[in-house]
């Protein structure tokens, strides 16, 4: 008798993956809809997916979501930088004073609610006179991306002995040499998981985007906020499909890319 | 001996000790600025005197703290009482994401389990099968949900349709909705520790309890739960704190009685009907309160640990 065994606990799993995906596949049935209406069924078409890239709205899709991808890029560009220094010198800086105090701000981002960080950066764009706009959006985006960068580089570093690199500086390599030709490689599926991860939450955000983007400024979230707004229309749900086979593409290939990276280290 | 570059002090695994304060600056400089600072003015602001275009003057005065905790009546002369308009938002929004911080821990603790004690081959399979929705952007997410359960969608049309019932089900714009829309956001961050509080979980237990005659759900009650409890008090946290300033799902899943703090904080903010100050003190109190549950939980977790 297996004593780990539960009733029930099997269906109430099964249960879970079902509310879980129910929407989102309801969604994408429904993005193939050739009816107007989204409650009738009008058989199998791709016109939403055209109505997206030619149809009425396609200028301000297309420019929503050209900011969305840029300041993603720009985003988790930064903050990867970013992050790796830190974790750099969080794992391989040893003891130093202040050392709490740096962890704590660095997942600060991630403690304060992000209603209250969308707050606290609008007032201080108004307060310092900058105008809210793409650059806003920009400098806040790296700001909450840190500590989703750092986690995961963090952690990858920790799993990497500090001999290799100890062996290599024994061989009269330089630090940076060290860090470039050992170190680096070696964090490299960390790194990407850490960039991914800031990358699809840059792209996901909209509560501090929607305070800090000033008038006439959308990214993909807040475009289709305001669209959803007067109702839910088929050419949103081709969106949301788009933007879903993209989540997954990301998080699949950051799957991959953490499991051979572990299967590498084994 | 070893070489000379080793003998400059690069201790074990200490590589970067010399450069530890460049290494830092940039995270320093950044989270600094843009959040801590931020953090301080938004603190100020909470004490000044409200602009009507929005915005504010530099007076400092405690009216928005006092606009939100007291009555003073319709023309601000009357004795003051205590003003429930807010607090009641404030106490709703608690209730609310606490409701679906249960409903987390009741469909995520069976699943946590049950991953946890499937073969290690198929874990990460499981486990990416319950991540992968978290992922998907949590706008696209509440809509999908919404489409899913209005008035005439596919949910009420399946239900009718198996004959189960005969008018839809008005789930949209009920408190039901908006916690179903805060356990369908949040629920991975319940499943992933109480999972890993599970895999660690010693089985030597179960089985001792079961050579001692205690039932699976005794043993569960009494070993297990209590063995596991960190994970569960982990993730009722990382649910309840976003939850409780959530802004998508009360908005677009709830209705004007659904109304709750993150809303309450966004309408100060917009247009000219706005009240900065108000918006700011709102925040603070609501920060305040995410601050002080997770000291709590630090506590906690420190004492237990040092036990």
């Amino acid at each position: 008798m297996d004593l780990r065994r539960y009733p029930g606990f099997l269906a109430v799993t099964i249960a879970c993956l079902v509310i879980l995906y129910a929407p989102l596949i309801v969604v994408t049935i429904y993005s193939f809809n050739g009816s107007t209406s989204i409650t009738t069924w009008g058989g199998f078409s791709w016109r939403w997916y055209a109505d997206v890239f030619t149809g009425p709205e396609a200028p301000r899709f297309k420019a929503a979501a050209w900011n969305s991808l840029t300041i993603a890029l720009i985003a988790a560009t930064t903050a990867t930088a970013i992050a790796t220094a830190a974790a750099l010198a969080m794992v391989r800086g040893g003891r130093f004073r202040g050392k709490q105090a740096t962890f704590a701000l660095i997942n600060l981002p991630l403690m304060v609610p992000e209603i209250v960080i969308a707050v606290a950066t609008l007032i201080f764009f108004a307060t310092i006179g900058l105008t809210t706009g793409y650059l806003t959006i920009v400098i806040a985006h790296i700001t909450f991306c840190i500590p989703f960068a750092y986690l995961p580089i963090a952690a990858r570093m920790q799993g990497i002995e500090a001999h290799y690199e100890q062996a290599a500086r024994d061989l009269y390599a330089t630090r940076w040499q060290a860090f470039r030709l050992i170190l680096l490689p070696l964090m490299v599926p960390g790194i990407i998981s850490g960039y991914l991860l800031a990358f699809i939450i840059s792209l996901d955000d909209f509560i501090i985007t929607n305070f800090v983007k000033g008038a006439g400024m959308e990214t993909l979230p807040t475009a289709i906020f305001g669209s959803v707004k007067q109702g839910i229309k088929p050419n949103i749900m081709a969106i949301s499909t788009i933007m879903l086979a993209l989540s997954a593409l990301i998080v699949t290939l950051s799957y991959f890319i953490n499991r051979s990276g572990q299967k590498a280290r084994a | 001996m070893a070489g000379p570059v080793a003998g400059k002090g690069s201790a074990a695994g200490a590589d970067y000790r010399g450069i530890v304060g460049p290494l830092l600056l940039p995270t320093w400089v950044v989270i600094g600025i843009f959040l801590v600072i931020p953090v301080g003015l938004m603190a100020t602001y909470s004490f000044l005197t409200k602009e009507f275009r929005g915005g504010v003057i530099w007076d400092f005065t405690l009216a928005a703290y006092d606009q939100f905790f007291l009555n003073r009546g319709l023309f601000g002369d009357e004795p003051p009482s205590i003003e429930w308009t807010y607090l009641g938002i404030f106490w709703r929004s608690i209730w609310q994401a606490g409701v679906a911080t249960l409903i987390c821990l009741i469909v995520g603790f069976p699943t946590a389990w049950f991953i946890a004690t499937r073969p290690e081959r198929t874990r990460p399979i499981w486990l990416f099968l319950i991540t992968i929705p978290y992922w998907v952007n949590l706008l696209i997410r509440t809509v999908s949900l919404k489409f899913l359960i209005r008035e005439n969608g596919p949910l009420n049309e399946a239900l009718m349709g198996i004959g189960l019932i005969d008018t839809p089900l008005p789930l949209v714009n009920t408190n039901l909705a908006v916690q179903l829309g805060l356990f369908y956001s949040y629920l991975p961050f319940m499943v992933l520790p109480i999972y890993a509080a599970v895999e660690r979980y010693n089985f030597a237990l179960t089985e001792a309890a079961h050579d001692l005659y205690a039932s699976r759900w005794v043993t569960l009650r009494e070993i297990v739960i209590p063995a596991v409890k960190p994970g569960i008090v982990a993730g009722c946290i990382l649910v309840f704190v976003p939850s409780l300033g959530a802004f998508l799902a009360p908005d677009l899943l709830g209705g004007a009685k659904t109304f709750m703090i993150g809303s309450l904080i966004d309408e100060q903010f917009k247009g000219s009907q706005g009240n900065w100050p108000f918006g700011a003190a709102a925040a603070m109190i609501l920060m305040t309160l995410v601050m002080l549950v997770l000291i709590l939980y630090a506590r906690a977790a420190a004492r237990s640990e040092a036990r």
